[in-house]
């Protein structure tokens, strides 16, 4: 379903990505692991195009989409869940919804997916009036979960959605990740610092170190792996 | 008694036209986080093509009515939204990514470029021109206060505008985006929405009210010249400012305090050659005891 062949991405003279070459199937959850600046978030937003690529293809459903701008990789049903959640913090969580739904024209749709999103995280519906930035750092990255959802997504991009956040939400968090991947058929490539919890919810798993994919197997192996247990499983 | 109400009708009407311009330099600056330094000479523009378009429409609708004026101020606020896109489009879009400095030297390199082509005999020229009546002006006499017609369009016109932007703003998807992109470009376009169109919506309509801020500025004091947006175009800047640059009631309210104060001193004998010296007083003042202005909020710089 995508396919991520040769990625090379600068920032200015510093190279972040040397050649990223991985591949997810339809239905499937992938993650993407490696400590702070191994390039896993850099990844991401050259897949969706908030970062242009010096070189390398991104392939979606047998169309190249590596040089399209972002909002026209959203139309094409590719999803992302930004680090550090960026939901509108000016707009109240009702907004953020609709925004999510920015390219539905059908407003029956559009219901319906508030209906499904307010389903999985009713904390949402709770706080529909409320101004975003006033929510806590779990309830926007379920708000920032939900606005991706209302976009009708075949394929989901989230980084880090643990991070900042308080462990028991962190759990309800990743149990829904699971629910919209089996209910929903939604594809979904996960990016975590935290190794344990991403191995454990993902069927495949990459691991990244300094913009270089060194190691890649079935989670359950990885998990396993003695070199990924000693650098991120705490041994 | 008398007096003070008739200052004051004086007052709200010179800072409603304040009001509306304001509104296109704090909508640009939510976006875009620059002064469009531009934006007055769109309203010239307005005040020109109102001008220009006046004959013409004379000839298809009685002069003087409704219609035709209504018809003339929608023409020349459709092509100033026209120029105000191509501005955007032409001049700050390819340095989007640059530094807001090189930015906001471009926007007064913008400005000056229009206000000296404009100057050129081939194009306006420097003279004043009169400016057509596009309405009858009549004097109403309320007990003692004498309230001037075009006072009463300059109102009624941005009240309208105003309830007009708000709906826009807080009601509509665009507005909505407008919102969005404002807070996070980069989010914004995650949830598809095309971030460079909802620039040119913006800067389209801040220039369409600058237009019609021209048009009821040029109404008031009807000679029009191709510098003439300089002045008001600074004051709603301060406008802006006071209001809270990037808050669009705060802009409506910097508008409005803004006329009110300066007519008041206007009025005052001795004070009267003051008027620029009290606006950029209350610009110094409140950028010393309230810089995010009066209806901002304190924001953290993230670092």
């Amino acid at each position: 379903m995508l396919e991520v062949k040769n990625l090379v991405v600068n920032y200015g003279a510093i190279s972040a990505l040397h050649g990223i070459s991985l591949q997810v199937e339809q239905g499937d959850i992938v993650t993407l692991i490696g400590g702070n600046g191994a390039g896993k978030t850099t990844t991401l937003r050259a897949i969706s195009g908030l970062l242009k690529p010096k070189s390398g293809e991104v392939i979606y459903h047998g169309q190249n989409i590596t040089r399209l701008p972002a909002h026209k990789i959203v139309a094409a049903g590719l999803s992302h869940v930004p680090e550090g959640r960026m939901v509108f913090a000016n707009l109240t969580v009702l907004e953020n919804l609709k925004m999510g739904a920015y390219l539905q024209k059908d407003k029956a749709v559009v219901a319906n997916e508030m209906d499904y999103v307010f389903s999985i995280f009713p904390r949402l519906k709770e706080r529909e009036k409320q101004i975003s930035g006033t929510l806590s750092g779990g309830e926007q990255q379920m708000l920032a979960i939900g606005r991706a959802l209302m976009g009708k997504p075949k394929f989901l991009m989230l980084d880090e959605p643990s991070l900042g956040i308080a462990p028991l939400l962190v759990k309800t968090i990743f149990e829904k990740i699971g629910e919209i991947n089996r209910e929903r058929g939604i594809t979904i490539l996960l990016v975590e610092q935290n190794a344990n919890l991403a191995l454990e919810i993902s069927r495949y798993g990459y691991v990244l170190e300094t913009g270089k994919i060194i190691l890649q197997d079935d989670s359950t192996a990885l998990r396993q792996n003695p070199k990924v247990k000693s650098a991120y499983l705490g041994g | 008694m008398e007096l003070f109400f008739q200052q004051l009708i004086n007052g709200l009407a010179l800072g409603a036209i304040y009001a509306l311009i304001a509104l296109g330099y704090t909508m640009v600056y939510g976006v875009l986080r620059f002064i469009n330094f531009a934006h007055s000479d769109v309203l010239m523009l307005g005040a020109f093509a109102a001008y220009f378009l006046a004959p013409g429409i004379a000839k298809v609708l009685p002069p003087h009515s409704f219609a035709s004026a209504l018809l003339i101020t929608i023409l020349a606020a459709a092509i100033c939204a026209i120029i105000g896109i191509l501005i955007e489009r032409l001049a700050y879009r390819p340095l989007r990514n640059r530094p807001k400095l090189t930015v906001l030297i471009t926007a007064i390199g913008v400005s000056l470029f229009i206000e000296f082509t404009c100057q050129h005999k081939a194009v306006f020229r420097s003279e004043t021109r009169r400016f057509p009546e596009l309405l009858p002006i009549n004097d109403y006499h309320f007990g003692g206060l004498v309230v001037n017609s075009n006072d009463i369009v300059v109102l009624v016109t941005t009240i309208i505008l105003l309830a007009a932007m708000w709906f826009i703003v807080q009601h509509t998807k665009t507005g909505t985006a407008m919102r969005a992109v404002a807070f996070n470009m980069q989010a914004a376009s995650l949830m598809g929405i095309d971030v460079n169109r909802i620039v040119s919506f913006t800067f389209g309509l801040g220039s369409a009210l600058a237009a019609i801020a021209g048009i009821l500025y040029a109404m008031k004091a009807p000679g029009i010249d191709p510098l003439m947006g300089i002045q008001p175009g600074l004051r709603a800047f301060i406008a802006a400012v006071l209001g809270g640059i990037g808050n669009l009631p705060g802009a409506a309210l910097g508008g409005i305090v803004l006329g009110v104060v300066e007519t008041f001193a206007g009025g005052i004998p001795g004070l009267s050659n003051y008027r620029d010296g009290i606006a950029f007083a209350m610009l110094i003042g409140i950028l010393i005891f309230r810089p995010a202005g009066l209806l901002g909020k304190a924001t953290v710089e993230k670092v």
